[in-house]
């Protein structure tokens, strides 16, 4: 059990937390891992909280419960993070990363956080409208780098880039740069 | 072969797409619908050399079915929950008239209250339609069993109509890595469909869907009987042959370390992957636990007799009720005893209807908890993790 990881989203139906979990899960797949992927079941109301799930092994993934003690917490609206408690379940030493124009230390959720404007990123690479701005790609860039950071299940940048590039319904070459740029950005 | 990762729908209509049907009619339901959105596509962009008609209902999609398949050629439907309710005096007519549809089933909770999460009650309620059934663990079940149902269904001995069910959300809506066999190797394994008895001929006339009186009726439906019959040796050949050329076992029953088990779980669906790890976590506890996980329900599988009689207890997961009594897998491997001195004691636990997450603590609690109580008590059946006490 010991190489099996457990992520959480958190974000608003309509912000693509779907997308966004499905999306690491395929980037673990394409680096050879185990993966599986699935939404809190029939939820998805717009603006409404919504949790995704993904799990990562190097063997096949039998377990199919929900997950509730995450070994990272992506948060795609930090707004989210005041009505829900997102760090539920979390993980002693367990990673956090929020999108946020705060810094880590403002949120003051423990020394294990990575913060990101994925916001911003994604209104500068034209993703969604500046009203709704799609940030599920630019928040994958910041987790590659988290998880180096923190050493965790790492993820090489090519292959979250690749696999957004692949697998967005739209604007692949801006998604793609979102995720760079989001790498680059990332604070701790 | 090819890994993907893919949902248990995608799944499904990957599968239904290597078997080459050549028509489609479903009407859209959820969780389910992702299936028949798939197949169109497919028909719609030429990968799939299908017709696909849109009906007006579940009613109207199985029947469609049916007159497509009495024809002379492979069909699919795929439907869910209050879908399938509708389906139901239908399901009859397809399995009495002996066509070999396969259909695929997103197990979703009846209403009411509406609900559309995971629960078996809708198709364990199409258990005296005259269907096969096949359960699901996951997605690559998924594809693998709608290949395998084709051609358990189409065998000549059997000619019967296959449900293959997946479980609402876990299954349907969850991104896992399947192997997708290639369409080379189903092919090889699934031939062109060849119609037996029932197909329009105008140089051979038949009569099918005809009035059966009580000289012949019952002789109708020994004959369906006797196919549920022949189907057991037959998904025995099928599972055997799907190995040779796929690399995956199959089996009607399959056992988790039951050999030495004290106790033996006993469940079918995606619970069945969660309750494999509750077993191995309980074994490093010393206990000595197994898991019985039913694949093959229609015909029944009494094979399930044999694996599970030297436990002490047997542990019957009923993700459904029949209601005023039990669940319906405990009254189904409970009668398989009936007529054997040494049995084990047979507990009944209902979990997770309406979607309920089903938890590694649901089955610690069970073992650990609720069988050493049910020694003493023997209650006929217990519902766990129930606001307010059961």
């Amino acid at each position: 059990m010991a190489i099996l990881k457990e992520i959480r989203f958190h974000g608003r139906g309509g912000q693509g937390v779907v997308t966004a979990a499905n999306l690491l899960a395929m980037s673990y797949f394409n680096v050879g891992k185990y993966v599986q992927s699935f939404p809190i079941f029939g939820t998805e109301r717009r603006g409404a909280p919504v949790a995704s799930f993904v799990r990562v092994d190097d063997k096949p993934i039998r377990i199919r419960t929900q997950i509730y003690e995450p070994d990272v917490v992506v948060v795609l609206d930090s707004g989210v993070a005041e009505v829900v408690d997102v760090t539920k379940g979390l993980k002693k030493n367990g990673v956090i990363i929020m999108n946020t124009k705060k810094n880590p230390d403002e949120i003051k959720l423990g020394n294990r956080v990575a913060t990101i404007d994925a916001t911003n990123i994604a209104i500068k690479h034209r993703l969604g409208s500046t009203q709704a701005p799609i940030v599920n790609t630019a928040i994958l860039g910041a987790y590659t780098k988290a998880v180096e950071q923190f050493g965790l299940e790492k993820l090489s940048l090519s292959s979250v880039v690749n696999t957004v590039r692949e697998n967005v319904p739209a604007k692949p070459e801006e998604n793609a740069a979102a995720v760079k740029e989001a790498y680059e950005s990332t604070v701790f | 072969m090819v890994k993907k990762v893919i949902e248990g729908q995608q799944a499904i209509a990957t599968g239904v797409k290597l078997c080459r049907p050549k028509v489609i009619a479903s009407y859209p339901i959820t969780p389910s619908t992702h299936v028949p959105e798939m197949l169109s596509k497919f028909v719609a962009n030429g990968e799939l050399e299908a017709g696909f008609i849109n009906v007006e209902s579940e009613h109207s999609a199985i029947s469609a079915c049916i007159g497509a398949q009495a024809t002379g050629v492979r069909t699919f439907t795929a439907t869910a929950s209050q879908g399938l309710a509708l389906m139901h005096e239908v399901l009859y007519i397809a399995a009495g008239m002996r066509l070999p549809i396969v259909m695929s089933v997103a197990n979703r909770a009846l209403s009411a209250p509406i609900n559309i999460w995971c629960d078996n009650n809708d198709s364990m309620a199409e258990r005296d339609t005259g269907w096969l059934q096949f359960y699901c663990e996951n997605a690559q079940e998924a594809i693998d069993l709608i290949i395998q149902a084709y051609k358990i269904a189409e065998n000549k001995e059997v000619l019967l109509p296959a449900m293959v069910i997946i479980d609402a959300y876990n299954l349907t809506h969850t991104m896992e890595v399947v192997d997708v066999p290639s369409q080379e190797d189903v092919d090889k394994f699934q031939p062109p469909y060849k119609p037996v008895y029932a197909y329009l001929d105008p140089d051979r006339p038949i009569t099918q869907g005809s009035f059966g009186t009580p000289e012949y009726y019952m002789e109708f439906k020994y004959s369906q009987q006797r196919a549920m019959e022949n189907a057991k040796k037959v998904i025995d050949d099928v599972f055997e042959e799907f190995e040779k050329i796929f690399g995956r076992k199959y089996e009607k029953v399959e056992c988790y370390k039951t050999s030495d088990a004290e106790i033996i779980l006993l469940c079918l669906g995606s619970m069945s992957g969660t309750a494999k790890e509750a077993v191995d976590r309980l074994r490093e506890k010393g206990i000595k636990v197994g898991l019985a996980k039913i694949t093959v329900f229609r015909p029944f599988p009494e094979e399930v007799v044999e694996v599970t009689k030297n436990a002490r207890v047997l542990a019957i997961l009923d993700r459904n009720i029949s209601l005023g009594y039990t669940g319906v897998l405990r009254t189904e491997v409970a009668s398989a005893f009936v007529n054997l001195s040494k049995r084990p004691l047979i507990a009944n636990f209902i979990v997770g209807l309406g979607g309920r997450d089903v938890t590694l603590e649901d089955f610690y609690e069970i073992v650990e908890r609720k069988i050493p109580e049910f020694k003493k008590t023997k209650r006929l059946v217990e519902w766990i993790n129930v606001k307010g006490g059961a």
